[in-house]
């Protein structure tokens, strides 16, 4: 087995006067996507952070293969600089890594067309739909061609339609990359889990561990009428049981 | 233009009901003059209140000049460390908090009473420090947090955080800091011309001392309405910058 993208290694961080997350053991293969489920206040985005470096433990260790600058970040609102256009926020990463400006409005000219956005190049954020402003936030964390690529509940806040258009937009451009970057992502809705993900976790609030992890039948990138199929159906229903069992045990101070 | 017409239309009622009054009641031309007398004084006090006004003006942009370098260039300087924040934010506070009145006599002392202008420039600029500090500090610590913790993720150096996030994000505040502070200066330096109170600044303040001495009514009132002027007019010069840049950033 190649070695791990990412790894935690009996990860525990204490948070004051909460229950602390941990101990955590998660290993992240390259071009593997794993899902992050489990109640407000478990410590997804802890773990999320922690991957990338932006976050430090109170104990265990962090393995990280990705180089800096090659790890994406999606997080759950877009995120965008709003006094600037589409391309500038996707350039940035490249011209912070010092890439020649020509070459960094380049790349983040293709980044953009990559995620339908080709024709949206100039337009400022405000200017964007919700679905279009998370899409400028995935091509910017793609741009630098991201070992690791890690999602904050990025469509969360978006309707139905336009969530699953960029699920199964996020999968054609997780295939096409060679070397496919491995992808953690979090979320609160199970279909969306199974259907992304080859593996899912399940991290407990009250205890702070991943109470049950469960892989997904079916090759990926799924087909959109995986939907209908017997074996997502039933990985749904085994992950939402799962899920609501960790979330009756949720003490009541557990909080966002 | 039909934004413009009810306060005109409120002024110009206002002006009549006051020339009205004075005529009808007799009021004495000292206690107070009719809007007519102080359109008078103003056309013949013209040339020596417009090199007045020039005067105040000057000392208030000094001022206002003097302490966006120093309260933009602090705040800046602190931005960059908590503890530098927290030992300088309480001696802003307190340069705020303590009248300008109270130590100009100190100010003249310092600069000299042959240099009363500079005392002035000294204290207008202590008045407008506050908002021009603080207006930075907040600005450029309200950058979005994600945006922060992306700048973290791609090891942003300190002077790009600097230019490409925090800057940015702080101008709002800064352009608000900068029309308190231009207002402020206005006041500053009227105050401190009224303290150093010797002719040797020649500004719009001397001008009210002189004519109230005199008991010339109303060339207080002439020179109280070019104050007015020159106070609407740099609020507006802000409001269209503020305008200007807001359209270019957002």
């Amino acid at each position: 087995m190649a070695e791990a993208t990412a790894a935690l290694s009996d990860v525990v961080v204490h948070y004051p006067g909460r229950q602390p997350l941990g101990p955590i053991d998660l290993s992240i293969a390259p071009g593997e996507i794993v899902a992050l489920v489990g109640a407000s206040g478990a410590g997804k985005s802890t773990i999320l952070r922690l991957l990338a470096g932006l976050e430090h433990p109170s104990r265990g260790r962090i393995d990280r293969a990705a180089a800096p600058g090659r790890t994406g970040f999606v997080f759950q609102a877009a995120t965008l600089m709003p006094w600037t256009d589409a391309r500038t926020n996707v350039a940035l990463p490249l011209e912070l890594a010092g890439v020649a400006a020509a070459e960094a409005r380049r790349r983040a000219d293709e980044a953009l067309a990559a995620v339908g956005l080709g024709d949206r190049l100039t337009a400022r954020p405000r200017q964007l739909s919700g679905g279009m402003a998370m899409r400028v936030s995935l091509a910017r964390a793609l741009v630098t061609e991201p070992d690791l690529l890690l999602l904050d509940e990025p469509f969360a806040a978006l309707d139905s339609v336009t969530r699953r258009r960029l699920i199964e937009d996020l999968h054609r451009l997780w295939a096409v990359r060679s070397p496919r970057p491995a992808i953690v992502f979090v979320t609160h809705d199970v279909e969306e889990a199974v259907y992304l993900a080859g593996r899912a976790l399940v991290l407990d609030a009250a205890t702070g561990r991943v109470t049950r992890e469960l892989a997904t039948p079916g090759a990926l990138p799924r087909a959109p009428d995986w939907r209908s199929d017997a074996g997502y159906r039933a990985t749904v229903e085994l992950l939402a049981v799962a899920l609501a069992r960790s979330m009756a045990t949720v003490p009541p101070e557990a909080g966002s | 233009m039909t934004r413009l017409l009810p306060p005109l239309l409120l002024t110009a009622l206002l002006l009549a009901a006051w020339e009205i009054a004075c005529r009808a009641l007799h009021v004495p031309a000292y206690f107070l003059p009719p809007p007519s007398a102080v359109a008078v004084a103003l056309v013949d006090r013209a040339p020596v209140l417009a090199a007045s006004a020039a005067a105040t003006f000057r000392m208030a942009m000094q001022a206002l000049i003097v302490a966006a370098v120093l309260g933009g260039g602090l705040a800046l300087i602190v931005s960059l460390s908590r503890p530098a924040e927290q030992a300088v934010r309480p001696l802003a506070v307190a340069l705020q908090v303590t009248p300008v009145v109270a130590i100009a006599p100190l100010v003249l002392i310092w600069t000299g009473l042959d240099h009363a202008d500079r005392a002035v420039v000294a204290l207008a600029a202590a008045v407008a420090f506050f908002p021009l500090f603080s207006g930075v500090l907040t600005g450029l610590k309200a950058a979005d947090p994600d945006l922060e913790r992306l700048f973290d993720l791609y090891e942003a150096t300190p002077v790009q955080r600097l230019i490409r996030l925090r800057l940015p994000a702080a101008l709002p505040f800064i352009l608000e800091g900068l029309r308190v502070a231009s207002g402020l200066a206005v006041i500053g330096a009227v105050v401190a011309e009224f303290v150093s109170g010797s002719g040797a600044t020649q500004g719009l303040a001397w001008r009210l001392l002189e004519a109230g001495n005199r008991l010339r009514t109303a060339d207080m009132l002439a020179a109280l309405v070019l104050l007015m002027v020159m106070g609407l007019t740099l609020n507006a010069l802000v409001g269209v910058l503020e305008r200007t840049v807001r359209k270019r950033t957002l």
